[in-house]
């Protein structure tokens, strides 16, 4: 047995956009989400801008009861849980009867690299001080990794398989290649796909630390992520949680849904941490490996690529991934496709990027447009040598696209390669 | 404690858990709180903290078992006090 899968709902909570329609209108206006960010600047951050969704009070009581609203304080579960629901909702899907039998033909794969880190300060504060008689029923399910799966599936009813993913940064693309593949192999009807990283200081440290973030940019936040560019220094950490209902096209046919996309194939591989691959450096050779197989698993040729929507973080790396996708797509100059990162406008947003990107790379084969990148006016030379500027565009492109690649890698040496497809509906 | 007076404190307290809107509106001495309120069991440690928190008091683990309806929670509370 072997289904066809599509994205029929598509939900986001971006540092530049909560909600589709919002997250619609900035990426195609180039709108930043990097702002400065006081508390970063108190606790000694080199890198003091972020990008934090601005999540209204309004929406957070539109998605939560009062109860939750008293006892979350996980900002990435609050935002998984609000792209899960917009997607599911987007999709067209109700919820079911609180007191039913669960939706045994839908589950979730929601990952996510740590969850409920600010819960977890509490609790070991509590615990410090001999007070852990006092931390309450909500430790247990906001800072268990499998917490936003598990609060989705509450939610929803969801009585599938339900649980977390995590793959550092390339999280989010995996989760929606598993979902896919336990749909294709007829284990599931529908899956909702997605990836969450909490907003704080205690996430972000780790990659101050490491010196991987730009410390030149804390006067002009917007600048900051600069992928592609010359003088990118750094990634700027962001957060947030995307989220994409995949289906049978059978069952997305049966009740008229709303297709996006369909989702062709790809790959998940790691490098082994061997020929130049490390815990935090891409075995070039293995993302190369990554590439070629989610074509030949889609069954298409490279050279037939629309739109790569790469990884791209604002590192010294960009250039080395450029080259990757050319030589792993057999194309260069005017044939290199054209090439988008969004993380020019959101930051990295760590275990949700592939998440939101994907959410990103879904409405652009949908709606027929290519976002702008911003902040590469002065491209790398070692990008030029090999992509022809213009297929690196800094205004909105309306643009028909028929296939979209895109790509994750994250710490651990790993790597996720998704193919998207435009389907026609009439 | 005035039994009344009781009952409308410990009605804001279980307000966020209880998910029986009804017998939340008529709560009462004999009101349980998993049975008649449907607060999730796990739900019942957050009410014995908030009611600590309320009235100043420590509420010990052998009580807290007990504490499953508003009567118990109110005798729990009452004698409490007396030893503060």
């Amino acid at each position: 047995m072997s289904n066809r899968v599509v994205i029929t709902g598509l939900g986001v909570v971006s540092p530049n956009g909560v909600g589709i329609p919002a997250f619609r209108t900035a990426i195609q206006q180039g709108v930043s989400g990097i702002r400065f960010e006081e508390q970063l600047a108190a606790l000694n951050f080199s890198c003091q801008i972020a990008g934090k969704p601005e999540v209204s009070q309004e929406i957070l009581t539109a998605y939560f009861n009062e109860l939750e609203l008293k006892q979350l304080t996980s900002s990435g579960i609050i935002y998984g849980i609000i792209a899960g629901l917009e997607a599911w909702q987007d999709a067209g899907l109700s919820i079911g009867d609180e007191n039913g039998d669960p939706d045994w033909d839908s589950g979730t794969i929601f990952g996510t690299g740590t969850s409920g880190v600010e819960k977890f300060r509490e609790s070991v504060y509590k615990v410090d001080e001999g007070q852990v008689r006092r931390l309450g029923s909500s430790v247990v399910p906001q800072t268990m990794a499998s917490g936003v799966s598990a609060y989705l599936a509450g939610k929803l009813g969801l009585g599938n398989q339900v649980t977390t993913n995590s793959s550092a940064c390339t999280t989010g693309a995996e989760s929606l290649l598993l979902a896919y593949e336990r749909i294709k192999n007829g284990q599931a009807v529908r899956m909702l796909a997605g990836a969450t990283s909490d907003s704080s200081p205690y996430i972000w440290g780790g990659f101050d630390a490491l010196k991987v973030c730009t410390y030149k940019f804390n006067a002009t936040p917007e600048k900051g992520s600069r992928p592609l560019s010359a003088s990118a220094s750094g990634i700027v950490p962001g957060s947030g949680a995307g989220a994409l209902l995949l289906e049978s096209l059978e069952a997305a046919l049966e009740r008229g849904a709303n297709i996006y996309a369909e989702v062709l194939g790809g790959n998940i591989n790691a490098g082994g941490q061997r020929n130049g691959g490390t815990m935090t450096a891409p075995n070039s050779k293995a993302v190369q490996h990554c590439i070629t197989a989610a074509l030949a698993n889609a069954g298409v040729n490279g050279a037939d690529i629309d739109l790569v929507n790469g990884h791209l973080t604002a590192t010294g790396k960009d250039a080395e991934e450029v080259m990757n996708w050319s030589k792993a797509l057999g194309v260069e100059g005017e044939r290199f496709p054209y090439l988008n990162a969004l993380k020019s406008m959101t930051g990295h947003c760590l275990s949700a990027s592939g998440s939101i990107e994907l959410v990103a790379s879904a409405l652009q084969i949908k709606e027929g447009f290519i976002f702008p990148n911003i902040n590469c006016e002065d491209l790398h030379p070692e990008v030029t040598a090999l992509v022809d500027p213009q297929r690196i565009p800094r205004t909105l492109l309306h643009k028909s696209i028929n296939l979209l690649a895109k790509a994750s890698f994250g710490f651990g040496d790993v790597n996720a390669c998704v193919i998207l497809k435009k389907y026609l509906q009439s | 404690m005035e039994t009344s007076v009781f009952i409308e404190q410990i009605r804001e307290i279980v307000k966020p858990y209880a998910k029986n809107t009804e017998a939340l509106a008529n709560l009462n001495t004999s009101t349980d709180f998993i049975n008649d309120l449907k607060i999730n069991s796990a739900n019942l440690v957050d009410v014995v903290l908030d009611v600590e928190e309320k009235y100043d008091i420590v509420i010990q683990n052998e009580e807290m078992e007990k504490m499953l309806n508003v009567q118990a929670a109110l005798d729990i509370v009452t004698a409490k006090l007396k030893e503060k």
